[in-house]
């Protein structure tokens, strides 16, 4: 079963040594690689073939990794099910006829069925942590500024990092290993504060005593029953290492989902128009004569499917005269606010925990049909983009309808405080 | 939040994508319910942003880029080196 986890097969062979030598490693289709073409699952750029790697492409390569493909994804990553993919929907290996999660839905799927050893994903607002829960996989969400962002191909760019999928803890740890460190072609990346650890992969020793865990009420009070049963044995296990657990309050959490499609859907509606079918991408089919704004109109109407025509229309709206205001400004103080919540909870926690997704994997076609309950199940992910932080999403057990999973939230740049928890529910 | 077919019309002009009557139709619904649910953001309370923000700067020096060939490699169209385009009318 191929799960329709790729868009493209392909080999890309790396360096002959490597601490990734050996491995098999899937690439989101948003993340460019010389040569090989690069859709991100969409019609637009059907043919497209980057004439560069991004940077993280170039490490893999210089890790020793072997590239197997470029996965299958929700279009431009806009989406928590990867059923809006121009190249078909992909199938959920952990749980038969449900989705796998989005965006990098192919990524995940390519990890559980064993079609790759890793993969690259994006979480713009959760599009690594909510696939990895779906298909019962590990992946990570790092700090805003950790990983590079050059040659990803950019939707929401305040917002989204490249992070790894793996079957593993210790596994997804080394591969952030290799992918993560300042670059000089993206200027938001940042080298680690001094003193702190960044050996991901030996942090990996399930060894919880002395922590202390947050469980934030306003990311738990909205879950399924059985997600929340799931969640709660996992905390008991936590507890029984030797962790300590204390309920906080974020209550800026309440309108992180407005705040967050609020900021995206604008970046969104200023990165994509780039897609205008003259330099790359679909053409407008038109026969040249005619203006420019026309032809413009004509290649995105044939080349976006109706997911991203929405969320450009909507990003084009709150960013438009009259409503900047009431939207994008009111959107960016929530997310200050969502910052400052997390700032002062880190104060007495050393890591905050949640069910990555409040609800179990849709049954496939189930939330199609409305967008908004769509966006609503992104509740317990985008908080932690619109404050930067690092998450990561490790398995935690399952209900009859699919495999649960479980977040772990740190202070920027305590990955390895992540990866140590995380590993202790193995 | 009450939104009307013009008003799709129009943002949908202003974001240049051609959407048919239906999108126009199903998008005016939707955008109606997702907006209304946006108005909570009202009542975020005023937060004095305390960002960390610095400046990155880097010598502006010339590097090697792409070259022509690999500049219009993907362009759907081309004539004598450069992206050809629709006709200015």
């Amino acid at each position: 079963m191929s799960h329709n986890a790729f868009i493209t097969e392909t080999r890309i062979e790396g360096e002959s040594d490597g601490p990734l030598a050996g491995r098999t490693v899937a690439v989101k289709d948003n993340i460019s690689t010389d040569g090989v073409e690069t859709t991100c699952g969409s019609a637009a750029l059907e043919g497209y073939v980057p004439p560069y790697d991004a940077t993280v492409v170039e490490r893999l390569k210089d890790a020793g990794a072997t590239i197997v493909g470029k996965t299958n994804m929700d279009e431009f990553g806009m989406g928590t099910t990867t059923e809006t993919s121009a190249f078909g929907p992909v199938e959920n290996p952990a749980a038969e006829g449900r989705v796998p999660g989005g965006s990098s839905g192919g990524s995940a799927a390519a990890v559980a069925s064993g079609a790759a050893d890793l993969a690259l994903g994006s979480d713009t607002g959760g599009s690594v942590r909510c696939p990895a829960a779906f298909c019962g996989v590990v992946g990570i969400k790092p700090t805003y500024g950790l990983v590079s962002r050059y040659g990803l191909v950019a939707y929401a760019n305040s917002l989204e990092q490249i992070g790894p999928l793996a079957p593993t803890v210790e596994a997804a740890a080394e591969l952030l290993e290799v992918l993560a460190g300042p670059d000089p072609n993206d200027a938001t990346t940042r080298e680690p504060p001094a003193g702190v650890d960044t050996d991901y992969a030996a942090a990996a020793d399930g060894d919880v005593s002395g922590l202390t865990v947050g469980v934030p009420t306003e990311l738990l009070e909205g879950a399924d029953e059985g997600v929340r049963a799931v969640f709660e044995d996992a905390i008991d296990d936590l507890e029984s290492k030797g962790a300590t657990t204390e309920t906080v309050s974020l209550p800026s959490v309440e309108t992180a989902v407005q705040a967050y499609y609020v900021i995206a859907m604008s970046e969104a509606s200023s990165n994509l128009a780039r897609f205008d079918g003259v330099r790359y991408g679909r053409s407008g089919e038109g026969d040249g004569e005619g203006n420019w704004n026309e032809s413009f109109a004509a290649a995105r109407e044939l080349g976006f499917g109706e997911e991203v025509k929405r969320r450009v229309l909507l990003g084009t709206y709150a960013l438009s005269a009259g409503y900047h205001d009431k939207y994008y400004k009111k959107a960016q103080d929530a997310r200050a606010w969502v910052k400052q919540d997390f700032d002062e909870a880190f104060e007495s926690v050393d890591v905050l925990a949640s069910p990555t997704m409040p609800v179990p994997p849709f049954e496939r076609g189930e939330s199609l049909e409305d967008p908004l309950q769509m966006y609503l199940a992104d509740a317990n992910t985008v908080p932690i983009n619109l404050a930067n932080l690092p998450a990561i999403s490790v398995p935690a057990g399952e209900t009859d309808e699919g495999p649960v999973g479980l977040q772990l939230v740190g202070p920027a740049f305590d990955e390895a405080t992540l990866v140590r928890a995380g590993s202790a529910l193995e | 939040m009450t939104v009307d077919d013009e008003e799709v019309r129009h943002v949908a002009t202003l974001a240049r994508i051609d959407l048919d009557d239906e999108e126009v139709e199903r998008f005016t619904g939707q955008f109606a319910e997702i907006l209304e649910h946006f108005e909570a953001l009202d009542d975020v309370p005023e937060v004095d942003p305390d960002p960390e923000l610095a400046n990155v700067m880097r010598p502006d020096e010339v590097e090697a880029g792409l070259t022509q060939e690999e500049a219009l490699r993907n362009a759907p169209e081309t004539e004598d080196g450069y992206f050809k385009g629709p006709n200015v009318s």
